[in-house]
């Protein structure tokens, strides 16, 4: 084993291209589960994201349409979610589950004289001066535009959810829906609005998994991110730089056991892959040990139907 | 205008009456995406849902029809209990990996002895393994409140790859020239998970299915223990004040569907799969879901609903050969279906109002 063969400049490099896709995922499901819906469907959308978006820069040679044309898919996938259980008022958590076997099947057909093939490249943004400072260069300055988009989206949400008057709407309709009714908000329309953000989010990282991180399409390709997203969101304690944190960390986790992997470790490959879920499930696990202070951070109307008669 | 007017209780002409509505809506939009893929919808539709039971070959495809709708009726029951009570256990997939694996390594560590003892031996091993990994999420969430559905989720993830390592490391065949997957149980009498009546699929999973499905019945119409269930469900602060303990529920509904998923494992690996290999499950944990909700939570109707979503199965095989119909249109077909079953339910809880909103 040669553990001095992991730089720890390119493991930092390389944590937040393999965080990007969660944390675009996660920053979506956040704003979803502040307008107080629970949508597990995330693994769905990104996938189909994913294959949308694939199918379409290959297509058109562009990744920018691409990505737009991810964001478009899994904000329509969304929508299905967001009829269903906000004029149909079913049950969220069956009809997220029921989106993301749908979302697993569709994408899978949808993807099928896609296989083995290769994505147009996206460019890295090779800032001249700066990213050839030493160390700092290849962290800061040396990523593609989405690496960056996901950080800017981190910042817009986070002043959009507490320095603007809409914000103020979502978590209004998130923390007591039939008080923010009574108060003529739109409940509905605000949620699915929210529904359609988290799914065009879901789609942009998935689409980033095929056509950079990977890049390519195979069936169920994501493997458990957006479940992992979704676990993100109850870890940053639905606060937006925490959610940056939880993806960052949960990045740093998959390329590390991604490294050891390289380098030869004595565990066997298969221990080490599973390393992301068991740290996962080990942090889910401390954040809601201590619920005394976290849960007040949970969206008080979460999960629950609003029906304006009651 | 139409409006929704909440009815005082839910409807039983509707609860009866949606999951047609839904498998026949699921019908007519799976039609719609065949003919898109440039396939006659009829002949798809037909292919499905008519060819395996009464087509030309149906004798060989009747009895694929309890093979495949044991494990889906064993693991349903199971998670319809807690689906009722509010435990959300969709780590099914996991339980029925690790269920499989454990039995699966009983019986192989008697290999080559022969004695009847072995394959009960390994029933029990099976059932334990699924109970005690559903026990991880079910002792997370009550000792420290963890959301059971991401946890016993990312379980499956983590039983994939046990899995794997299983297949190409503890338990794959010492005399098989270096392929990966455990020996096959065919080859091995007392392990092997036959066919009770030749030919017919019916093996020990699909009498402990049938079993399950009578147990349910039982346990939630006439046992103090399933009124408890229906209540905490319902309405979870009179069931505290009615003296439920809801931890222990938590548990029981999570070990219950975890021992369910974990015999169907077993019953699958040492039976119509044969041999522990990387690629044996075939996401029954995750489609149980579908049939549990198209059966209402209920155990005659998953029984019904178990049978129509192994009749998809087979269907979408043949489909797949006679017409070309790719394998992943049958995934979207079983999820469309679970799309349209919430949709529909509406109806039930809820009555149409037509005309102008009366002001309040």
């Amino acid at each position: 084993m040669d553990l001095s063969s992991i730089s720890p400049t390119l493991l930092i490099a390389s944590l937040m291209v393999a965080a990007t896709p969660i944390l675009l995922a996660a920053i979506g499901e956040l704003i979803v589960e502040k307008a107080g819906v629970l949508n597990l469907g995330v693994e769905g959308m990104m996938i189909t994201g994913a294959i949308c978006g694939f199918a379409i820069a290959v297509e058109t040679g562009s990744p920018v349409i691409g990505f737009i044309a991810a964001a478009a898919g899994g904000a329509l996938l969304s929508l299905i979610f967001g009829v269903l259980t906000q004029y149909l008022l079913s049950n969220q958590v069956a009809t997220g589950l029921a989106l993301t076997l749908f979302g697993l099947g569709l994408s899978s057909l949808m993807g099928q004289s896609y296989v083995g093939i290769k994505p147009p490249q996206t460019n890295k943004l090779d800032i001249p001066v700066l990213s050839d400072i030493p160390v700092l260069g290849p962290i800061l300055f040396n990523h593609d535009i989405m690496v960056y988009f996901a950080l800017a989206l981190v910042v817009l949400v986070w002043l959009g959810l507490n320095r603007t008057r809409a914000g103020l709407v979502l978590r209004a309709v998130g923390e007591n829906h039939d008080a923010a009714h009574a108060l003529g908000y739109k409940v509905i329309r605000v949620r699915l609005l929210a529904i359609m953000f988290g799914g065009a989010c879901a789609g942009l990282g998935g689409a980033y998994l095929s056509l950079i991180r990977v890049p390519q399409w195979t069936e169920g390709m994501t493997a458990g991110a957006g479940w992992i997203a979704l676990a993100i969101v109850v870890f940053g304690a639905w606060r937006p730089f925490r959610v940056l944190l939880g993806a960052y960390l949960f990045g740093g986790v998959t390329v590390l056991q991604l490294n050891l992997q390289a380098a030869g470790l004595a565990i066997p490959v298969e221990y080490l892959s599973m390393s992301p879920y068991l740290i996962t499930i080990a942090v889910l696990v401390v954040m809601s040990a201590k619920r005394g202070r976290t849960s007040l951070a949970a969206p008080a109307s979460l999960g629950r139907i609003f029906h304006a008669s009651q | 205008m139409i409006a929704l007017e909440k009815r005082p209780t839910p409807s039983r002409f509707w609860t009866g009456i949606t999951p047609f509505l839904a498998v026949l809506a699921t019908m007519i939009a799976g039609g719609i995406m065949f003919a898109i893929l440039g396939k006659d919808p009829f002949a798809a539709i037909r292919t499905i849902f008519w060819d395996p039971v009464f087509g030309e070959f149906a004798f060989y495809y009747r009895s694929q029809l309890l093979v495949k709708a044991g494990p889906l009726i064993l693991i349903a029951i199971g998670l319809s209990l807690g689906f009722r009570a509010g435990v959300w256990n969709i780590g099914a997939e996991g339980q029925y990996i690790i269920g499989a694996i454990c039995g699966a390594a009983v019986g192989l560590a008697f290999y080559p002895t022969e004695s009847f003892l072995i394959f009960p031996a390994m029933v029990i091993a099976g059932g334990l393994g699924g109970f005690l990994w559903a026990m991880i999420p079910g002792i997370l969430k009550v000792k420290f409140q963890t959301n059971e559905i991401l946890v016993s989720l990312l379980l499956v993830y983590v039983a994939e790859a046990i899995l794997a390592s299983m297949a190409l490391g503890a338990l794959k065949n010492p005399d098989g020239a270096g392929f990966p997957g455990s020996r096959n149980f065919r080859s091995y009498p007392s392990a092997y998970n036959e066919d009770l009546i030749a030919n017919t699929g019916m093996h020990w999973g699909v009498v402990f299915a049938f079993i399950a499905v009578i147990f349910a019945y039982i346990l939630l119409s006439r046992h103090m223990l399933g009124f408890q269930i229906k209540l905490a469900g319902q309405a979870p602060r009179a069931a505290r004040f009615g003296g439920v303990n809801p931890d222990r529920l938590i548990l029981f509904c999570l070990g219950v569907s975890g021992m369910l998923a974990g015999l169907a494992g077993l019953f699958e690996v040492s039976g119509p799969a044969g041999q522990v290999s990387i690629d044996f499950n075939v996401g029954y944990g995750f489609t149980a879901i579908i049939v549990a909700f198209l059966g209402r939570l209920h155990p005659i109707g998953i029984l019904l609903a178990g049978l129509l979503m192994a009749l998809t199965y087979i269907g979408g095989e043949l489909a797949q050969s006679n017409l070309g119909l790719p394998a992943a249109a049958i995934q979207a077909f079983q999820g469309m279906l679970l799309f349209f079953l919430l949709a529909v339910d509406v109806l039930t809880n809820y009555r149409l109002r037509f005309g102008n909103r009366e002001v309040a």
